[in-house]
């Protein structure tokens, strides 16, 4: 009996077993491998994606446009860093869209890209986009989709707050991480406290064709500037920064900055600093940092190196900046669509804080200040409080919002995405991430108008997520749908470098503007060729210039003679295709340089220093026609003291 | 004035719309062309359906020995000068003349749109036939002589990997609207003439 009764039990024990494993199936079934996250995330051959994401590469210093919600990868922009695909920092055009005041540099760290707005809502004209390392701003076209102006930040260093947009795109601004002499000197590193100083910039946007300039820089104490957010709205006219290493500490950071139970975010008033200046505040101070446009028409850069910066003192501009304490090194700095509540993310802090707009200005003019530092007033913890969300998770990074009253803030610590509520700071739903994620975005997140359908998330490890690729693995996204009520995983893809953030707009805002090609009509290169009869060689000296075009499916000239050892050969090839999508390539046997790659219409050169003797090839790089293989031609190259005159041709016995 | 008169004035003036609106376009469409290339054929002008077209459709040409198409034919002096003293003709025929000339004035019109359409075909013909023979490539039909690129007069038609369709456009609607009025026109003046 005993016996029965054991193996009753046995087999209910089986039994449940394998009915609570079917159970976890389903359940699991009805998350991100169901076929509704499949539908959500498919786009038929041939459609488009509803979003453009425009996530930062990190250390890749580019820019990689995704399409959600497919998560496919349509292009990588170069921006900080040389791209041999595209010759970017490789040919003579673009190279002086890498000069700095420390000469070329190939290589950034790309952190926050952010759309161009107008009237809080994204308008889809530009993209803007930080190098952390070598401070610096880029500005990239999204008619073109290629970067088309750098501006270097003088005075900073590690260009990390930065480089976010006001309402009106009437300021892009870029902040210093590291604090640093101001202006530069020789001195001891343990005079670091009170001695640094970090700077916060302003640059000037102009509304018609997106200039770069820097107006004004604010000189603020030596802490460290972390993140940023322009008000919006109610708030617009100020701007809001993250800072941690209040101690003003110079070795050990991650004990040594983290002692202050509070740090702050510094709340500056740039209306009333720009009335300031405008009024001939502030001092001109030189320096020098370099200034480089790239010009759609004449198809080249300029680098322009500019001498001075006006500076500007925050203790002589009376009500223009506060300090808001905010528990234990915030991190994310993020203002909500109203413009009412500023989100601070305290990354060692349990909690993430909520500061009310009114109350700040509340407390301001009723000159509630609980102490100063370096002259700017620091108000009270309690009377700008709106409130807090409770022990949400662990390491609070970055929040941004849906525009129907919800936060979602990522967790690095605890990996997951909480969606809380604003007013009630109530906890709504939570999932996690896979792995420790850094920044998320919605569509529009960051702006008056949220495009709240999906939320991406950037994640910093990646581990076993996909197939392996040796000890170095891709980094991930991960992509929810945020529609309903709870989050629902829908899609893990690879992105390229590390994102630190991302920008998303929905695809109609731009894609119609988005240009096919160049109208040769319109190319004003110094070196255009733009008809077969202009095509030449020029001999100045021991530079050769050849003026080539390229039409499927022939380089012309193709056979070319007089080229000799010594010499510094620049190749102007002029794309002549004036249809979608039928770029030309071109390349030479030994050139210590790049392929370009020549939209059609455009104009592009490298140069080439024939080393030896004999007869060099050179063919078309991009699979323009059936004949591509076709689209090849040689230069004749001979000894130094040859007497060979030049000579160019194409389809000659 | 009479309504056929009037009718007949009409008529006269419809084909003038030829000057706005393009008489016939040809359009090419493939699978590397979402977009169709096209180019529409004005009685004073060839343009493009979208930017570039004809530049493209002479590179696609060219592999196979196609003359670019000429920025200008004799044509584009003689139809419109066609077209203006027609015109002429029809309103004083209108205006000074009994209806058993409005019938006079539809056979012109038609007579000459015929002629008009021949000269089409052949210019077709000869493009299509008139091949550089050092083309790239070379196509030949089942019965093995020379392949032909000539679009269709009307209709629509495969050739290589283009499916070609030519149809009239707006241009020779306003044609054949004045023309079919003037008929319509003397119809009803014959109508007018027996109640008198």
């Amino acid at each position: 009996m005993k016996n029965i009764i054991k193996i009753s039990i046995g087999f209910l024990l089986i039994a449940f077993a394998f009915t609570s494993c079917n159970n976890s199936n389903s359940s699991q079934s009805k998350g991100a491998l169901s076929s509704s996250a499949a539908e959500k995330v498919y786009v038929a051959p041939g459609e488009h994606d509803e979003f453009y994401a425009f996530v930062s590469g990190g250390f890749s210093g580019q820019l990689a446009v995704y399409g959600l919600p497919s998560g496919r990868l349509f292009k990588v922009i170069p921006v900080f860093s040389v791209d041999a695909e595209k010759a970017w920092g490789f040919n003579e055009e673009t190279k002086p869209m890498l000069n700095t005041s420390y000469g070329f540099i190939p290589w950034d760290d790309s952190h926050h890209p952010d759309i161009s707005q107008t009237n809080g809502e994204l308008d889809g004209r530009w993209v803007f986009i930080n190098g952390n390392n070598t401070p610096r701003i880029a500005k990239i076209d999204l008619t073109t989709f290629e970067t088309t102006e750098i501006i270097e930040i003088p005075n900073t260093a590690g260009n990390h707050s930065s480089s976010y947009v006001t309402d009106n795109t009437e300021y892009v601004i870029a902040g210093t991480r590291f604090s640093i002499p101001v202006p530069q000197r020789d001195m001891s590193i343990k005079e670091y406290k009170g001695n640094f100083k970090g700077t916060l910039s302003f640059i000037k946007v102009d509304p018609e064709d997106g200039g770069m300039e820097i107006k004004f820089q604010l000189l603020m104490p030596g802490f460290n500037y972390d993140k940023a957010h322009p008000g919006r709205g109610k708030s617009h006219g100020w701007f809001f920064y993250t800072t941690y290493n209040t101690e003003e500490a110079h070795s050990l950071l991650e004990v040594n900055a983290s002692q202050n139970d509070k740090d702050f975010i510094a709340a500056v008033n740039w209306k009333k600093i720009e009335e300031y200046v405008n009024n001939g505040g502030g001092t001109m101070m030189p320096t020098n940092y370099a200034h480089n446009v790239y010009d759609d028409r004449t198809h080249s850069a300029t680098s322009t190196m500019i001498k001075e910066v006006l500076m500007v003192d925050p203790s002589e501009v009376p009500g223009a900046v506060y300090f808001l304490p905010t528990p234990k090194s915030p991190h994310g700095c993020d203002v909500d669509p109203t413009g009412e509540y500023i989100v601070g993310s305290g990354k060692l802090s349990s909690n993430v804080t909520v500061h009310s707009f009114t109350k700040m200005l509340d407390a301001i003019e009723n000159e509630k200040f609980a102490g100063e530092a370096y002259g700017i007033p620091i108000l009270n913890f309690e009377d700008i409080l709106a409130g807090s969300v409770e022990q949400p998770g662990l390491g609070p990074l970055h929040t941004e919002f849906d525009g129907k009253g919800n936060a979602y803030t990522t967790f690095f610590i605890s990996s997951e995405v909480v969606k809380w509520k604003l007013g009630t700071w109530e906890v709504l739903d939570r999932k996690p991430t896979y792995y420790s994620v850094g920044h998320l975005m919605i569509p529009g997140g960051n702006s008056q108008k949220p495009y709240g359908k999906y939320l991406l998330a950037m994640n910093k490890i990646t581990k076993d997520r996909y197939l392996p690729t040796g000890p170095e693995v891709t980094q991930s996204a991960q992509l929810y749908d945020i529609t309903g009520d709870k989050m629902e995983l829908l899609l893990d893809f690879p992105t390229v470098g590390e994102p630190h953030y991302a920008a998303g707009i929905p695809a109609d805002l731009i894609k119609s503007k988005s240009k096919k090609l160049f109208n040769l009509e319109e190319n004003e290169h110094p070196y255009a060729t733009k008809t077969p009869a202009d095509v030449k060689v020029v001999r100045n000296g021991k530079e050769v210039h050849i003026y080539m075009t390229t039409i499927r499916s022939n380089m012309n000239p193709d056979n070319i003679e007089g080229v000799k050892v010594g010499d510094k050969v620049y190749f102007h090839v002029t794309n002549l295709e004036q249809d979608y999508d039928v770029p030309h390539g071109i390349a030479m046997i030994g050139a210590n340089t790049s392929e370009l790659l020549i939209m059609p219409g455009q104009t592009e050169t490298f140069v080439w220093y024939p080393k030896k003797v004999g007869v060099w090839p050179f063919y078309c790089t991009d699979f323009c026609s059936a004949l591509h293989q076709e689209m090849q031609g040689y230069v004749r190259v001979s000894p130094k003291n040859s007497n060979i005159e030049l000579s160019w041709s194409l389809g000659e016995d | 004035m009479e309504k056929s008169k009037m009718l007949m004035l009409l008529a006269a003036l419809l084909p003038l719309g030829l000057f706005i609106f393009p008489l016939w376009n040809i359009t090419l469409e493939a699978p590397q062309y979402p977009t169709p290339l096209g180019m529409n054929i004005h009685i004073n002008d060839f343009t493009d359906a979208n930017p570039f077209d004809i530049k493209n459709i002479n590179i696609m040409n060219h592999y196979v020995g196609m003359k670019y198409i000429p920025d200008a034919i004799p044509e584009f002096k003689i139809f419109p000068a066609g077209i203006i003293i027609t015109t002429i003709i029809g309103l004083i025929i209108g205006f000074k003349f009994n209806y058993k000339w409005f019938l006079g004035w539809f056979i012109l019109m038609c007579v000459l749109s015929l002629a008009g359409l021949y000269d089409f075909y052949l210019w077709n013909y000869d493009y299509g036939h008139d091949l550089d023979p050092r083309a790239i490539m070379k196509f030949t039909n089942p019965d093995g002589s020379a392949m032909g690129f000539q679009p269709p007069l009307f209709g629509s038609k495969d050739v290589l990997n283009f499916k070609v369709h030519s149809y009239p456009r707006f241009g020779a609607l306003f044609l054949a609207l004045g023309i079919g009025l003037s008929f319509f026109a003397y119809l009803l003046g014959k109508k007018e003439k027996i109640k008198q």
